[in-house]
Formats: structure tokens, C-alpha cells, sequence
């Protein structure tokens, strides 16, 4: 049963709180100089109850479709199961009470895991150092790509390109114009992969790198990547790699045997941790040792069974945050490592390869296959099967929710028209499968025979289509005490 | 079987029979063997969950040598006690495991919720618009830095004063590395704990794009943000804010009213743990005038199909996965269950609850600031602070590891370590977090000697 | 689809309309179609020196931004402040309300880039 539930903002009354913290001491000090103090007594603050503020976010959350609730085949997103008991772990008080400036001594559990973690990733990818402290799969990116003109800046001068191809996430060449480099797009063949050939036309002294993504954001494996890491190699450049993909790799390839000089993982993607609305996640970095002295500082170093801090690294590329990174996450990937255990990581590979083969066979020829080659951990597809009937991945999308499934990633990759990029994850048993088969199947049937249905989906959702263009042309990005809604505040 | 996964042997071979594939390992058989001979994993097999927990309490119990209550550390980081409803909300899977709200209709708890946290950080940040979190303070203030960078094209010189905080310094240079048109330039700390005017005034010109200050700075000081902001605006430059304690802004005059243009906070402070750095969040607010240069994303209020007010990711050509190499940063999944965090934190302390806080941190170390001078202690500057100050305390930061452990209690953080320049200070924060009897042992490490000037009445 | 015969057009799909010296530009009935929901209109400065296919500004949609090219060089004397509150008059008026900057133009070297509205219609048709 899901209720209306209005901003907090518009709840409570004035006077009211929640929470009574200590009160100010009697002691008396010299007060701030008023001109210096906020100026406005904090006008605009929600004035409520503990229970009022426990409901408001109890109905928020029911209006949300999770991974916790139903399949969110998300592609390139690896929506797996986030362990419950992680939770519970990372809340322990010597992880989340403890302050990043502690005396070492008093800090060598916290530097241990950050260790464990590390030389477990290694394990996993198969280069030689890792720093942990980027906080998400983009700021990894960055630091990557930080890496690469530090590397060059030091070994023959700066270069100005680098070769990405069009399948590539929009983070790819983001990360890349902020480290000044210019975008040279690589197209893929007709098979939907990266081809030496064609990198070989492109490839020269003044690329810096390429960034590929293993498998590629198609789900497809880059069965040339080795044979283009040796073009790249030879005349002097680099390649990154994006792991994003990762769950598709492991016990199948390492990336330092496919070539790869630095990449990065997503730990809240093949590694479990929660996407919480949109993080937080971490972006790990790894790293040939040529390109160990750029790494970010400080790096956690073990001297017998002590841990310390190594701040001293002249090449480094400096920080990209605050402290040592997203500590609470890597707790949570850790113990899912821990857990999961070497054979298990290899078994989570092979299992998300056959969920999202099954999908594929499944649902084509009813929807269009993309391309033919062999799919790893997702399949992309297309709506042109339902283009007859002008129907549109977005209705399908749409539809789907109706059928109490999130829809796959819509509209992505860029290089397939009306893509429908699909990754069920290990995680997801045969039925569910099959249940999200049944349904995507039956909105094709519906698209033929009642299209106007799925274009106008959803409509069992409690809320329905929302007017983005209104949000854009119209911004209302906030409250505020004389706002006039667009909608009506509903009371229950 | 490995953990979670549900596939036993008859799903298996349905599953491989539908796809017509005779193995698993068929597959992958277009992976060259190579790679895949090489591919073993090499880490032990997976624990069980209690022997899991087991071996993560080992490691856990290795950091609860002094406790908390006895930590008197700031510098970045802040203890403030989180109620309970906070954990409980983020804990909900509803939160915890929905990705970015890309299908708004079954996203409004995640999209309302990031609204309210937009109108947190902008009340509270005295601007108009906020975005929906940046990973972190540090972060925040470089995606500033290369905001302003946007809005005013032509000019390159980013003056940051020496007392914002090092890792927020060294953020920005990280950011800024790769552009060849950005220069930075360090404002001295004037003798009393504030950004030296006289050397700003000297360093500000007409290829100023923007000054980066702390509030409060790395001393704890509350610098004058709104002397900063005119004559950064006087040369046509931007006034950029960093708060890393963001209680502050409780008690403080806020940023926006001070005449600054984009300010940053970390938002750690408000309900989430120290967790050893992180996770944090990056509040990140701006005027209405420049929201199309802010980064990051941001959600808007509309109507549904059926009149509903509701919430979607809007103005989002500004972001990478459209824009891509123009984009306004390449920042994807933010902090969102922090912001979750911090919003729910915020509704609980609520108006009155916030203001009590903020009076009694700023009391309370006061108050102590006080007793240590009584004791014979000086305070390093004499500038107005929040809840953090450097007191001189030579004998303590030479011995600062080895005085932690024989005390079981951590009297501060030696400032020396990051500004050479003030090695013999002890920067000390005291919030609602330290017992009493802390405090007063805190008092004697510092002095030396038995505490005999105690405040009146104090708690 | 809309191509007013009197109008000037770029494979880009901007228009141009010369009078008197001054070349009022804005996009075709075609582009503001494909782009759907016009959301924000970034324009240059009054002022602004533009070369034949140097972009003036951006054009947004709700999930695409595209730019926009000029048709001729010249320079910049007037923009249409309207859009910056009511860019749905892209979409509702693309010839009309929905113009976008009008220039001073300085020659017509950059002329025989520009098709009439019979080669742009099969441009677009071949599309």
C-alpha cells in the first residue's frame, strides 16, 4: 500500500524536533562577533518529529523499485545482490567510529583491509600495484588517465591524443578532456568489435593511450585487443581499460596478460557493493609497476606484520580527494571477496556469462540482436522489430515496469539505435529469468496488438510517465518557503 | 555453488540446453585460450558467513585501542553523534540497492529525497541551487575551481589560500594538472590564523579567475569571508568557499550571505560515520545564474501524467554520458546513500536541534580553549573559531603517537605535519562526542600537570 | 515538414533569411523534429565575429545537445533574447518566433555553401 507523502519541508509544525542533543554548557564564552554569525536562524529547516521524520523516508523508500525488490537487468551497471551481511561489517565501531587521523598504531586493522584489498584486486586483474583511493568508477578514470600524461611528461614528452571508441561510456572521454587530452574516436567493425586495422590507421606518436572497455560496452568480448595493445605499445603509447565489465572476466582473462597497462574496477558494480540511489561507490586503480610512482598518495606500505603510511611518492599524481578513499565501501568489498572466495569469483564470471546468453536466446529473433557476435555477461538488443508498430525502447522500458521488472539500460550504447543493453548478473535465478523473458515477450505481443499500451506505459506504477521537458525548460530545483508546487500535495 | 549464487546443476544444463551450448566453458571458448589458461584466480576459497564475520572483527578490534569518546581529532574529519533513525533509513534495501534514478517513475523515493538534500545544501550554504552530491569536500572544491574555470574563459590564476585544508589543496591541483591555462598561487596565513589580506590585495588582478578559502580553515579559524568576497569581486574574480566541518554553517554567517559565489562543504558531519575518511559527501551550491556551468547531477520538480508532483534528473545535457568530452565533469555515481544520510540527519536536528548543537560545540570548545589557557596553555592565534583551535603544545606533538597510546586518548592532531611553519601546534576539536572526563585528562596531557583552573559549572 | 521556399538552408540544418544586409538564422522544422523537446537555447554574444561553419551555440533537448553552425559569416547584432525563457518556440515556430541570432553579414563568399529549399528538401530526404 504506498501513500502520498509530501517534502519534509512541508511537515511539522514550528518548535517541533526530533532530536534533543546535549544542550549547551553553562559555561559562559565570548560569543561569536554578530557579524560574523548566520544571519538568518536557519529559516527554512524542517521542524518535526522523530516518527514524522521516520515516516516521510519509510514512504519515500516504498516508492522505489531496488535490486532488494525486483531484477534490474541494468547493462554495464552489474546490479548483483549486495550482501546484507556487508552491512552489518562495515557498521562494526573499529571500521565506522574510527577517524582517518588516528595514530597508526591504533589504526592497523583499517590499514590491514586496506592491504587485503589491494592484493586481492591484483589477484583478480593480474598488475602489479593498486591504490584504492578513488571514490568512484569516473574519479578512477581520471586518475588513470592522470597517470598516463604523468608517465609521458616523464618518458619522451607530453602527447595530445587519445583513441577511445564510440561504444565507450560518456566517462571515458569526460576523464579524458579533463586531463587536456583531444578525443580521437575509433569506429568499430562490422562485428561490433575494436579492429587493429582500424586503430593502426589512427595510431601514432601523439596518442597518449587508447581506453577500451573488456568486454565492450556491447557485452562482447575484444578479441583483438591484444594485437592492438601491441600497436599501441609499439609506438609508445598506452592502454587503459575500463572494468567496468569485470564481472565478465573473472577466471576467463587478466587484464595484464591482455596487454592493459592501468585500469580501473567499479567495486559497486562486479564487486557487491550498494548503488544506494547513486552511490557511494569506489573506483580502484591499477597499475603496471612502470606506472607505480604515479600513483595517488598516500599508499598504505606493510613492514613486517606493521602497516604504514607512505605519503613520500615525487611522481605521484597527487590526491584526488580527501583521506584514503572510500573506506566504508572497500570494507564491503572485501568481505564479499572474502566470502565469495578465488573459485567463487571465477564461478560468478561464468554464471553471469550463461544468465545473460540465456536472455539473448530467449528474447531474439523477437527482438533485433544487435550484433551476432558472441555475448559475455550482457546482450545488447534493439526495439527495430517494433518499429513497424511505432513502438520505441522507451515504451518497452516503460511497459516493463508494469510488469514489476527496472528496465535494461535504454538508449545505450550510442552506436546501436534504440539500444537495450541487458545484464541479469549471476545473481538471478532461472525463474526470474524467465519471468523477465515472459514479459519483455509479451510487450512485443502487446506492441503488435495493443501498442497504444505500451506507449502510454506505465500505467500500474503509482506514478506515472513524468514530464521531463517540463523540469527542464521550468527548473524548480529546490524548495522554497513560498514555492508555488506544480501538483497537488497530497495528505494522507 | 559459490555465495549467492541460486544456479544448481539441473538450471544449469536447462539454461545451456535453450542456448544450445554443450558446456559453460563453451561459452567463452572464443576467449583464446591463452588468456583463459592464465586466469585462475589465486585467492582462497570462500569463507562462510560467521567465519567471515570472525575474521573481520580480528580486524576491526585492531582499531578500538582508544576510544572514541576520547578522541579529540578534527582536521577534516568530524565525530558528531548520528540518530539512530539515520542508519536506519540507510539500511533500508529500498535505498540502499536502487541505482541512479534514470526510470523516474519508480524512483521518487531516491528522486524526492535528493530534492530535500538540494534544499539542505542550498539553505544551508545561503545559495540558490545545489547539486546532488560530489564524493567528497576535497573533490568538491577542484569541481569548483574548474566551474569558475567555465564561467569566466580568459582568466587563469586560482589564488588558494595556504589555510584551506591540504588534501582540499591538493585536490585542486590534481584537478587542475592537465590544463595548461590554469595557474595556482598560495595566499599566506597572516599571524593571526586568517588569510593574509595585504596578500591577496597583492595577488589579485585581472587574470584572477577565482579565490579558494576555507570556512573555517585548516586552524579552525573563521576567516572574514565577506572582506575575501569583495575584493575577489573587485577584480572581476569568483570567491569559492570550502567547509569541511559542516556543522559550522549552523553558527557561521552562511557563505552565500557572505557574498561567495560557489561554495563547497563536506557533508560527513551530518549523520555519517568517520569511517576512516569515506565515505563522505560533497555539498556543492551555487547562484541561480550559473546552474547550467554547475556539475554534477541534479533533480527538478515536474508532474506526472496524472497531475502528480514528482522528481526527475533534469538539465542533464550538462553531464557526461551526453555531452561526453564537453561535459561539465565526468562524475557519474556520486555519494548518493550519503546524501540520504545527511538529509535524514538534517530533518532530525531540524531548526532548533541544529542551532542547539552548533551553540554547543562552539561552547564546549570554547570552553576548553579556556581551560587549557587557564592551565598555562596558549592558543597558537587569537582569531574567532567554531569548534577546532591550534594550541601550543611542543612536548605532546614530539611524543604524539607514543602520549595516544600511553593515554588511550588522542589530544589532537599535530598541524606541524601538514604546515611546517606551526610545528609545535596541537589542532584540537571538541564536539558533543567527548566524555567530560576526557576533556579534563585532555587538560593535563596538554598543561602537564593536574588541572587546577577548572570553568565553573562546567559540564 | 516545413521548407519556406525563400529561405536559405546548411546540410546542418540551419536556415537563413538576407535582407538588406542582415541574415536572420535559426534551425528547420526537420531539426527541431528530431531534436523532440526543445529545452534551452545557448546563443552567443552580441558582438561575436563568426566564420561559415563556425558553431554559434548549442540547441538542447531532453536528451541531446546538438550545435549549431552558422550559415555565412558575419557578425552578431542581435539574439533572441525570448528563447532563453520560451525555448519551446523552436518546436512551435522554427521560421518564426523561434529565430535565433540575426547577424551582419559581411559577404556572400560563404554563399555557395547554402542550399535552396529544393536541395535541402532532398538532402533531408535522403537522410
Amino acid at each position: 500500500m504506498l501513500l502520498s507523502e509530501p517534502l519534509i519541508f512541508e511537515r511539522g509544525s514550528r518548535g517541533r524536533r526530533g532530536w534533543s542533543a546535549s544542550s549547551a554548557s553553562d559555561a559562559t564564552v565570548a560569543p561569536l562577533p554578530p557579524e560574523l554569525g548566520r544571519e538568518d536562524d536557519l529559516a527554512g529547516l524542517p521542524e518535526v518529529s522523530e516518527l514524522e521524520v521516520l515516516r516521510h523516508f519509510v514512504r519515500l523508500s516504498q516508492w522505489n523499485y531496488s535490486a532488494a525488490t525486483t531484477m534490474y537487468p541494468l547493462g554495464s551497471c552489474t546490479m548483483k545482490y549486495n550482501p546484507v551481511v556487508n552491512e552489518e561489517v562495515a557498521r562494526l565501531p573499529g571500521f565506522a567510529g574510527l577517524h582517518p587521523l588516528m595514530p597508526e598504531g591504533a589504526a592497523q586493522g583499517a590499514m590491514a583491509l586496506i592491504w587485503q584489498l589491494e592484493q586481492a584486486l591484483r589477484a583478480v586483474c593480474g598488475l602489479d600495484a593498486v591504490s584504492l583511493q578513488p571514490a568512484a568508477g569516473a574519479q578512477g578514470e581520471l586518475t588513470g588517465m592522470l597517470i598516463v600524461r604523468a608517465y609521458h611528461a616523464d618518458h619522451g614528452g607530453p602527447r595530445k591524443r587519445v583513441l577511445i571508441p564510440s561504444s565507450a561510456h560518456g566517462t571515458n572521454p569526460a576523464s579524458s578532456a579533463l586531463c587536456g587530452y583531444d578525443v580521437v574516436e575509433v569506429p568499430a567493425g562490422p562485428r561490433g568489435l575494436l579492429e587493429a586495422r582500424a586503430v593502426e590507421k589512427v595510431m601514432n606518436d601523439g596518442v597518449a593511450a587508447l581506453m577500451v572497455t573488456n568486454p565492450n560496452t556491447l557485452g562482447l568480448f575484444e578479441e583483438e585487443l591484444q594485437a592492438v595493445a601491441e600497436l599501441v605499445h609499439a609506438r609508445g603509447g598506452l592502454v587503459y581499460m575500463d572494468g567496468a565489465n569485470m564481472n565478465a572476466l573473472m577466471g576467463v582473462a587478466k587484464a595484464g596478460d591482455m596487454g592493459v597497462d592501468v585500469m580501473q574496477f567499479n567495486l559497486h558494480k562486479t564487486f557487491s557493493t550498494p548503488h544506494g540511489g547513486g552511490g557511494p561507490g569506489a573506483g580502484p586503480v591499477a597499475v603496471r609497476e612502470v606506472l607505480a610512482p604515479y600513483l595517488p598518495v598516500p599508499r598504505v606500505v606493510r613492514r613486517g606484520d606493521r602497516f604504514a603510511w607512505e605519503a613520500s611518492a615525487p611522481k605521484s599524481v597527487g590526491r584526488v580527494r580527501s583521506f584514503y578513499g572510500n573506506f566504508g565501501i572497500l570494507v564491503r568489498a572485501l568481505a564479499y571477496i572474502l566470502r565469495v572466495g578465488g573459485p567463487g569469483l571465477e564461478e560468478v564470471t561464468r554464471l553471469a556469462i550463461l544468465n545473460a546468453n540465456y536472455l539473448r536466446a530467449r528474447l531474439t529473433p523477437v527482438y533485433h540482436l544487435a550484433f551476432d557476435t558472441p555475448a559475455m555477461h550482457e546482450c545488447v538488443l534493439s526495439d527495430k522489430h517494433l518499429a513497424p508498430h511505432d513502438v520505441h525502447t522507451l515504451d518497452v522500458a516503460k511497459r516493463l515496469l508494469d510488469y514489476g521488472f527496472y528496465a535494461p539500460t535504454i538508449y545505450f550504447p550510442l552506436v546501436v539505435k534504440g539500444a537495450l543493453m541487458i545484464e541479469p548478473t549471476e545473481t538471478e535465478s532461472k525463474e526470474t529469468l524467465d519471468g523477465f523473458a515472459e514479459a519483455m515477450l509479451a510487450i512485443a505481443r502487446e506492441a503488435e496488438d495493443d501498442p497504444a499500451r505500451v506507449r502510454e506505459a506505465p500505467h500500474d506504477t503509482w506514478f506515472g510517465r513524468l514530464d521531463e521537458t517540463r523540469a527542464a525548460r521550468r527548473p524548480v530545483l529546490r524548495w522554497r518557503p513560498t514555492t508555488q508546487t506544480c501538483g497537488e500535495a497530497e495528505e494522507n | 555453488m559459490s555465495a549467492y549464487t541460486p544456479h544448481t546443476p539441473d538450471d544449469v544444463a536447462a539454461m545451456l540446453e535453450v542456448i544450445g551450448a554443450p558446456s559453460l566453458d563453451a561459452l567463452v571458448a572464443h576467449v583464446p585460450e591463452a588468456l583463459r589458461e592464465r586466469a585462475r584466480i589465486d585467492l582462497a576459497p570462500g569463507l562462510t558467513e560467521p567465519d567471515l564475520r570472525h575474521a573481520m572483527d580480528g580486524l576491526a578490534e585492531k582499531n578500538t585501542r582508544i576510544p572514541e569518546s576520547a578522541v579529540f581529532l578534527g582536521a577534516g574529519a568530524y565525530a558528531h553523534v548520528a540518530p539512530t533513525v539515520v542508519s536506519h533509513v540507510m539500511l533500508r534495501s529500498e535505498f540502499a540497492t536502487a541505482y541512479t534514478p534514470y526510470q523516474p517513475e519508480v524512483s521518487q523515493g531516491t528522486l524526492q529525497a535528493i530534492f530535500e538534500f538540494q534544499t539542505f545544501a542550498a539553505l544551508l550554504l545561503g545559495l540558490d541551487v545545489a547539486n546532488a552530491s560530489m564524493y567528497d569536500g576535497a573533490s568538491a572544491a577542484a569541481e569548483a575551481v574548474l566551474m569558475a574555470r567555465r564561467l569566466a574563459p580568459g582568466r587563469g590564476e586560482v589564488l588558494i589560500s595556504r589555510a584551506v585544508h591540504p588534501h582540499y589543496r591538493e585536490t585542486i591541483a590534481t584537478y587542475v594538472q592537465g590544463l595548461p591555462d590554469v595557474v595556482l598561487r598560495e595566499v599566506p596565513i597572516g599571524p593571526d590564523g586568517r588569510t593574509d589580506g595585504a596578500a591577496l590585495a597583492g595577488l589579485l588582478g585581472p587574470r584572477t579567475l577565482c579565490v579558494v578559502v576555507g570556512y573555517p580553515n585548516v586552524l579552525g579559524v573563521v576567516e572574514d569571508l565577506t572582506g575575501i568576497a569583495t575584493v575577489a569581486h573587485g577584480v572581476g574574480a569568483l570567491a569559492v568557499s570550502a567547509t569541511p566541518e559542516p556543522l559550522a554553517l549552523a553558527q557561521l554567517r552562511s557563505p552565500g550571505g557572505c557574498g561567495i559565489d560557489i561554495a563547497v562543504a563536506e557533508g560527513q558531519g551530518f549523520g555519517l560515520p568517520v569511517a576512516y575518511g569515506g565515505p563522505g559527501v560533497g555539498l556543492f551550491a551555487t547562484r541561480d545564474a550559473h546552474v547550467r556551468a554547475m556539475p554534477g547531477r541534479i533533480v527538478g520538480e515536474t508532474v506526472d501524467a496524472r497531475g502528480r508532483r514528482g522528481y526527475v534528473l533534469t538539465l542533464a545535457t550538462r553531464e557526461q554520458h551526453i555531452r561526453r568530452e564537453r561535459a561539465t565533469s565526468n562524475i557519474c555515481t556520486n555519494q548518493g546513500l550519503c546524501a540520504l544520510a545527511v538529509t535524514v540527519y538534517l530533518s532530525m536536528l531540524g531548526r532548533d536541534g541544529l542551532r542547539r548543537l552548533a551553540e554547543a560545540n562552539y561552547q564546549r570548545a570554547h570552553a576548553v580553549a579556556a581551560r587549557l589557557e587557564a592551565a598555562g596553555a596558549s592558543l597558537l592565534v587569537a582569531s574567532p573559531f567554531f569548534n577546532e583551535f591550534v594550541v601550543r603544545a611542543p612536548a605532546v606533538v614530539r611524543a604524539w603517537e607514543a602520549t595516544s597510546e600511553r593515554e588511550r586518548l588522542v589530544p589532537g592532531f599535530p598541524i606541524g605535519r601538514w604546515l611546517p611553519e606551526y610545528a609545535d601546534g596541537l589542532l584540537v576539536c571538541v564536539t558533543e562526542v567527548q566524555a567530560d572526563a576526557a576533556v579534563d585528562r585532555l587538560v593535563e596531557v596538554i598543561a602537564g600537570a593536574p588541572d587546577r583552573a577548572r570553568a565553573s559549572g562546567g559540564r | 515538414m516545413q521548407i519556406p521556399d525563400e529561405l536559405r538552408y546548411t546540410k546542418d540544418h540551419e536556415w537563413i533569411r538576407i535582407e538588406n544586409g542582415r541574415g536572420t538564422v535559426g534551425i528547420t522544422d526537420f531539426a527541431q523534429d528530431a531534436l523532440g523537446d526543445v529545452v534551452f537555447v545557448e546563443l552567443p554574444a552580441v558582438g561575436t565575429a563568426l566564420t561559415p561553419g563556425q558553431a554559434f551555440g548549442v540547441v538542447e533537448s531532453n536528451k541531446t545537445v546538438s550545435d549549431l553552425f552558422a550559415p555565412v559569416a558575419g557578425e552578431v547584432v542581435e539574439v533572441n533574447e525570448v528563447l532563453r525563457t520560451q525555448p519551446e518556440l523552436v518546436n512551435q515556430d522554427p521560421y518564426g518566433a523561434g529565430w535565433m541570432i540575426r547577424l551582419a553579414v559581411a559577404g556572400s563568399d560563404g554563399d555557395a555553401e547554402l542550399l535552396d529549399a529544393a536541395r535541402y528538401r532532398a538532402h533531408v530526404e535522403q537522410a
